[in-house]
């Protein structure tokens, strides 16, 4: 998958996709949360989404639409990560159904990466870095749960941070993400646990019938051990100028 | 839920909430809460506090309304279908048991919610064919054409509520309500797919290995251009067309839910 993250920078398809990227967001959305973005990437972080992070870097993500759109994109490169990670060393005795399973979640987590990059084009926060050493790749249960703890995490995540979005097309993007990755969410915890309830347990469905949602500030604990750099959401909440 | 987070979400979004709620003291309402009582009252709470924030269930706007009582239409369709498919003896194999009685669990609690939240204005419960006016005869004598419905009304689920998301942005606590049922919905497409052999996600816009009678159920998830962007342009080098799509489930209006929902009713 190495090639994925070579994508030319720039092409006319990717700036013509952009533009129409951002055009759908409300003009002064997106102008201030542009603007703040870029600002604050020059002073605090490396300022393209082309560039990787180096560990211990401080990434700092902007407020606005564009900081929640970056916040989800941290999140996607973690899922991808993991999952090439997962494909490129598969544990063993793996069935080829499982391999089949994972090799879409990590084709799935892949495209969410690569669109939130390539869409947030100089908004986007640098590629990170990941720390997978507490997972054996080589162990069915090690994978399975580490997957089941990201794709929960990654549903509570979108299922929180719906609210927050000010433009409705974004929030129609992150609606068709959400559900890509609670589809995946029910079939890890079905390899799990088969046949039994676990694909919408009480551990992530609430009496309510309702999948669990999480704030920002729930989630970044909970994803931060996995990342070099420091992620600093202080802006995140705040609406873009 | 977490109802401390509700209004303290409720207040950043409308810094006026605690205005509205002027004939309800903050501290009165919480102080009879505890973790376990909300877990037991949250639909009577949920109720109270939206009706406390935006007036009576009578002044919610006419929008939310509209919203919820379009979900509430299809989760009194999805509850009444697997209630009685799990009461047909014989119906449902043994091993899938489990799952389809917790779908059913939560698509009851679904209706409560949404009945409580919408107080009297919440429509009553409709008759429903479950054969579609003909097109599956046999729904609760045969499990796999069961489960095909079961598959058409959950993925249609998914996409309905993905569809009206934005017509709740006027109401963000019962928006996230809104998305965290979506989840739920796309939780159980997954896990009926896979019991009838499909992959979790849906790909293409294909039927999905469903009849032609559900053709409508996927119309539109072969889109490839999100936000703008062709996804196959971009990506095409590396991926499928197919792996693309699935990444990505697509809204459906109302329109084309009421299109696809109409021959149950």
């Amino acid at each position: 998958m190495k090639n994925v993250n070579k994508l030319p920078e720039t092409t006319p398809i990717l700036a013509d996709s952009r533009r129409s990227f951002l055009r759908v967001a409300s003009v002064a959305a997106v102008t201030g949360g542009l603007l703040t973005a870029c600002s604050t990437a020059d002073m605090q972080v490396q300022p393209s989404g082309a560039r990787a992070a180096a560990p211990g870097d401080v990434v700092t993500l902007p407020g606005g639409d564009i900081g929640i759109l970056n916040y989800a994109y941290v999140l996607e490169q973690l899922e991808a990560r993991f999952y090439e990670m997962v494909v490129a060393n598969f544990y063993e005795g793996i069935t080829q159904m499982e391999r089949q399973l994972l090799t879409d979640l990590r084709n799935h987590e892949v495209i969410h990466r690569e669109f939130f990059k390539a869409a947030l084009g100089g908004a986007a926060v640098p590629q990170l870095t990941f720390d997978f050493s507490g997972i054996n790749f080589r162990q069915r249960t090690d994978v399975l749960t580490a997957a089941k703890v990201f794709e929960d995490t990654g549903v509570g995540a979108y299922n929180g941070a719906g609210k927050y979005l000010q433009s409705a097309d974004f929030l129609t993007l992150a609606g068709k993400i959400v559900s890509v990755e609670a589809r995946h969410s029910s079939i890890i915890r079905e390899m799990q646990y088969m046949n039994q309830t676990a694909f919408a347990g009480e551990d992530i469905v609430d009496p309510n019938g309702l999948h669990l949602a999480f704030e920002p500030s729930a989630v970044l604990p909970k994803v931060q051990p996995f990342i070099r750099e420091t992620i600093d959401a202080r802006n995140l909440l705040t609406r873009a100028a | 839920m977490n109802l401390q987070n509700i209004f303290n979400e409720l207040e950043k979004v409308d810094g006026e909430v605690f205005d509205r709620l002027a004939h309800v003291s903050r501290r009165g309402l919480f102080s009879s809460l505890t973790k376990k009582t909300v877990a037991v009252a949250a639909p009577a709470v949920m109720a109270s506090a939206m009706t406390s924030a935006y007036g009576q269930s009578s002044q919610l706007p006419q929008n939310v309304v509209d919203v919820l009582n379009f979900a509430l239409l299809l989760e009194y369709l999805e509850y009444e279908f697997y209630d009685i498919a799990n009461n047909s003896p014989g119906l449902v194999p043994n091993q899938f048991k489990p799952a389809f009685e917790f779908i059913r669990r939560h698509e009851e609690v679904h209706v409560k919610l949404l009945k409580s939240v919408l107080g009297s204005r919440a429509i009553a419960k409709p008759g429903f064919d479950y054969s579609a006016k003909g097109a599956f005869p046999d729904t609760f004598r045969n499990f796999q054409t069961f489960a095909a419905v079961s598959q058409a009304f959950e993925d249609t689920g998914v996409r309905a509520y993905k569809g009206q998301a934005a017509n709740l942005m006027n109401a963000k606590p019962i928006l996230e309500v809104a998305l965290q049922i979506h989840a739920v919905e796309a939780a159980h497409a997954a896990r009926v797919r896979n019991i009838r052999g499909q992959k979790g996600w849906v790909v293409g816009g294909g039927p999905q290995g469903l009849p032609a009678a559900a053709a409508g159920v996927y119309m539109g998830e072969d889109n490839v251009i999100q936000g703008g962007a062709n996804l196959v342009a971009l990506l095409g080098s590396q991926f499928s067309t197919d792996a693309i799509t699935e990444a990505f489930d697509e809204p459906l209006t109302r329109e084309q839910v009421v299109a696809i929902v109409t021959p149950f009713l």
